[in-house]
């Protein structure tokens, strides 16, 4: 016991910059979350210069030339009603960014505050947090998006609302966890001690190291988004043709598996590069930041 | 002419391979542990005195452990021993006793199967008997019906009673040598001494020579006869207990004395008080230059910065690692 | 005096029974939970519960009979014990579709959803957890980076896309097994290691790093400095303490999976429990939606305690708390 103080105590002498030096390094280092950036930038670059890069309607059939394997002019082939794939995918990375950033936003929004009040004040506004939580938890995610999907309607908004919520509880979760094991600390005590403001305390001692768990999440939640909203595509409750979006692509290839397999695999490629890259570097980051992995 | 030694270490170096760089927690260290003796090692936390006992039984995971040097246990080296041989070893001949007894029980096994688990594996005996072997030490560690404390597990059990079924099951067969690393410094004061009392009487009764790792200066003084104080993973002094209380000859020494209270002490002397050692320990990783101890030493002269001292070797078994006696 | 007692007669664990109790009572916010997100769920909907209920083609006279029939003509809190009082004798009204009771509809279809999650979450475990052993055994070496690269993939990867390119591989190339549908148990094969693929690089995820942590800690020092084998340290002093984060990952993995079981189910025309909520959302059969959105709750919760009576029996500490 008395070693393992004396080692914390020596860490916190060395930390500061050395410390956040040596963590960006790990993270440098660490090629699988180099990679998992790298897919991510592609990303990235893809939903924003997409259009510039595959100019046209990705939605225009042409139906002469539908389901067409691999070529020149369509690389990735074309669907059932002609539209090349690649066009369809590129286009529909807009869609999924789109889609992954309204949801992380919307399960931050309410799930990052709703911890921090829950794991800050306890008592009765706790319990009602927790139970709410203890609910919708009991529901396997996707299934929690889809019964909201059932009351919301299908759409792209309201894919956002859904899976955006279904998500909600495990920010709730994972903020009221860490403001549990914060707010014991001496300094919180301190601070409280010293006559300081529950807000203050809450944006200066508490957020900040909640953010850690919070920003691996945000990359992990990105990705989980993504292949929600690819779900509900596919079982055809999400976005709605003729929206290029990924899983609404898979769910039309399936029925040309047997003549024209090109149709459904390249979009869940797509998908799967994409969520990949999140999880990459989600990892990573929990590796590079999180105190409690060793170096 | 002295026997023998059962343990004798030379030139043991223990090195961890880290991100920034080798890291060195043993450096060059060499004694002996005789039939019988209780041996104290004494050190800050970091100076690498339990690396020392993990690296005899290499308990160490290799990579990022390096060992070299030699550990003659009998006469031959440890260190070349397969793992099958290693294996005969420890639990047997040697085994070893931990700081924490909660974290060092298995939690989901009970007292009784992680006791006769070795004696089952080194004394080749059924099962019903290596049970009843177990039982029997947990009487002799003075553990109260030992009947049913062995089927209990080892968070029903006081921090005291895990330590003495840490001690039962550490000479459960009866070792040569055994390791005991900081094994009262979890406990409550006067549950120590009881656990002292204990070690002290088995120590007796089976003839086990005992390494006494600690940076308890009160319990080297009341076990050991020999003592080896280590600075940074070298041994900076070896003496004869008196010798190393009435007179420390280390700088370092000297300082880990007068940093502890005695009792009766500042009565006598009438001026001393306790004192710290000035500084802390410095990042393994950015070794001091010359001697390890020059930037905390109260005499440090100008060739301690430049110059690591030699091992010198004085009259009555003394030795001391430092320019002052050079 | 307690070996005599052991052999005697079968003591009655009074702390394994005390627990069991208390877990029991704690899942009832849960269940009340679950009931006001059902009870609350059509009322949500814009227009008339009743309507909805009664389904698009119902003629005016149905619709206020069924009003009628729920008391939703009635204060809020009376139609939510009303609807509670059917809830408990798992009346949940008829299918808007089929006009068959909706218990009915879904019991029907829930001994395929248990058959899927099962073989799945069993071929899950049988691959995962050796899988984790393996490279937390032997960590930053070459099969440590394959498992753990697999593993990754697995969580990556879009389970219905995965379902699609096995019926590519195994139906339409090979020829080997049936695409879709029910009856043999090569119809069990593809659905079920579709569904396993996400579980098992959950779990072998999880297995590793609950591993490396066990094996991290002093009491497999102890073990090793008593000279046991490699093989019984890491099996029975590591693992046995490892399995408790394991099994909660693998109940964890059984709700995903019933989450999931709507997906595979849909790409292999399984008719279980999933493709009828799917169904029933296309078609707005609420009634369907709610009684199969009840079960899977119900389900996850039992799951969830079975996974805590296992706790107890693999961990003494939490017996004896």
């Amino acid at each position: 016991m008395t070693e393992k103080k004396k080692s914390n105590e020596l860490q916190s002498y060395w930390s500061g910059n050395r410390e956040l030096r040596r963590r960006w390094a790990k993270l440098r280092r660490n090629k699988a979350a180099l990679f998992g950036g790298v897919l991510i930038l592609i990303y990235l670059f893809t939903a924003l210069f997409g259009p510039i890069l595959y100019p046209g309607n990705p939605s225009a059939p042409n139906l002469i030339r539908s389901l067409e394997t691999p070529s020149r002019q369509h690389p990735l082939g074309t669907d059932e009603l002609g539209r090349s794939i690649l066009g369809r995918i590129v286009h529909g990375s807009r869609v999924s960014l789109l889609i992954a950033i309204g949801v992380v936003s919307l399960g931050l929004l309410l799930g990052v505050p709703l911890g921090l009040v829950s794991g800050y004040y306890g008592g009765k506004v706790d319990f009602g947090i927790q139970r709410i939580t203890d609910t919708m938890l009991a529901f396997p995610g996707f299934l929690l998006a889809l019964a909201l999907v059932a009351v919301l309607g299908v759409g792209l908004k309201n894919t956002v609302i859904s899976v955006g919520i279904s998500m909600v509880p495990i920010y709730i979760r994972l903020v009221r966890g860490c403001v549990l094991s914060v707010r014991e600390q001496v300094y919180v005590e301190a601070a409280r001690a010293l006559g300081t403001r529950d807000v203050a305390i809450l944006m200066r001692h508490i957020l900040p190291n909640v953010m850690v768990p919070i920003t691996v999440q945000t990359s992990l939640g990105m990705g989980t988004a993504i292949l929600f909203a690819a779900g509900l595509g596919f079982l055809g409750v999400g976005v709605q043709p003729p929206t290029p979006e990924w899983g609404a692509m898979l769910g039309s290839g399936r029925a040309y598996l047997f003549h024209a397999p090109h149709v459904a695999t390249f979009p869940g490629i797509a998908i799967f590069l994409a969520v990949l890259g999140f999880n990459l570097s989600g990892d990573g980051l929990r590796e590079a930041l999180d105190p409690r992995f060793k170096l | 002419m002295r026997p023998e030694p059962l343990l004798s270490i030379r030139n043991l170096r223990t090195r961890f391979k880290t991100y920034e760089g080798m890291v060195t927690a043993v450096d060059r260290l060499s004694l002996d542990v005789h039939r019988g003796e209780t041996l104290g090692v004494v050190g800050e936390s970091g100076c690498g005195k339990s690396v020392t006992a993990l690296s005899i039984l290499r308990l160490l995971p290799s990579p990022p452990a390096e060992i070299q040097g030699e550990i003659l246990f009998e006469g031959t080296n440890i260190l070349d021993l397969t793992p099958d041989r290693i294996r005969q070893i420890r639990g047997n001949a040697i085994s070893i006793i931990f700081q924490e007894p909660l974290t060092s029980l298995n939690p989901v096994l009970t007292i009784g199967e992680q006791i006769s688990e070795a004696i089952r594996l080194h004394q080749g005996v059924t099962r019903q008997e290596a049970w009843k072997r177990a039982v029997e030490m947990l009487e002799l560690v003075q553990i109260p019906s030992p009947d049913a404390r062995a089927h209990e597990y080892p968070h029903q059990l006081s921090g005291g009673m895990r330590q003495r079924a840490m001690i039962a099951m550490a000479l459960s067969c009866r070792p040569q040598l055994l390791l005991a690393d900081e094994p009262t410094t979890a406990l409550d004061v006067t549950i120590q001494a009881q656990i002292i009392d204990l070690m002290v009487r088995l120590k007796e009764e089976f003839r086990t020579s005992i390494v006494l790792i600690t940076h308890n200066l009160g319990l080297i003084a009341g076990m050991a006869r020999r003592v080896v104080v280590m600075y940074l993973g070298k041994m900076v002094e070896e003496a004869p207990v008196k010798d190393l209380f009435r007179e420390p000859l280390h700088p370092y020494t000297q300082g880990l004395l007068e940093s502890i209270p005695w009792i009766g002490q500042k009565l006598k002397t009438g001026k001393r008080l306790l004192r710290e050692i000035p500084g802390i320990v410095p990042n393994p990783l950015e070794m001091p230059e010359g001697c390890r101890f020059h930037p905390r030493c109260p005499r440090v002269m100008e060739v301690c910065r430049k110059e690591e001292p030699p091992l010198k070797e004085l009259n009555g078994g003394r030795k001391v690692l430092c320019w002052l006696w050079n | 005096m307690l070996s005599c007692s052991r052999l005697v007669a079968p003591k009655i664990d009074w702390n394994m029974l005390r627990y069991v109790i208390k877990r029991l009572i704690s899942t009832l916010p849960v269940l009340i939970g679950i009931s006001f997100l059902l009870f609350f769920m059509l009322r949500m909907l814009p227009g008339d519960p009743a309507q909805v209920l009664a389904g698009q083609m119902a003629t005016p006279e149905e619709v206020q009979n069924i009003r009628h029939q729920l008391g939703l003509d009635r204060p809020i809190f009376t139609q939510y014990a009303l609807f509670l009082g059917r809830l408990v004798r798992f009346d949940l009204g008829r299918s808007a579709r089929t006009q068959n009771p909706v218990i009915e509809e879904v019991w029907a279809r829930l001994p395929n959803t248990i058959l899927l999650a099962v073989a799945a979450i069993i071929l899950a475990c049988l691959f995962g957890i050796p899988a984790g052993i393996l490279s937390a055994v032997r960590p930053y070496t070459w099969i440590d980076y394959l498992v753990t690269s697999m593993a990754l993939f697995g969580i990556s990867m879009p389970v219905f896309w995965l379902g699609l390119m096995l019926v590519v591989l195994f139906s339409v190339i090979l020829q080997w097994l049936p695409a879709g549908g029910t009856g043999t148990w090569k119809h069990v094969i593809l659905p079920s290691i579709t569904l396993a693929a996400f579980v098992v690089a959950f779990i072998a995820r999880m297995t590793r790093a609950s591993m490396m942590e066990a094996l991290a800690q002093d009491y497999t020092t102890t073990a090793r400095s008593k000279g046991l084998k490699e093989s019984v340290v890491v099996v029975k002093h590591a693992l046995k303490n490892a399995l408790i984060p394991i099994i909660t990952v693998v109940g964890l993995q059984f709700g995903l999976l019933l989450g999931g079981a709507v997906l595979t189910e849909t790409v292999f025309a399984w008719p279980g429990l999933g493709r009828l909520i799917v169904d029933s959302i296309l078609a707005r059969d609420y009634p369907v939606i709610q009684g199969a959105i009840l079960i899977f709750g119900l389900l996850y919760i039992l799951v969830n305690l079975m996974v805590d009576l296992v706790y107890a029996f693999v961990d003494p500490r939490i017996r004896y708390d």
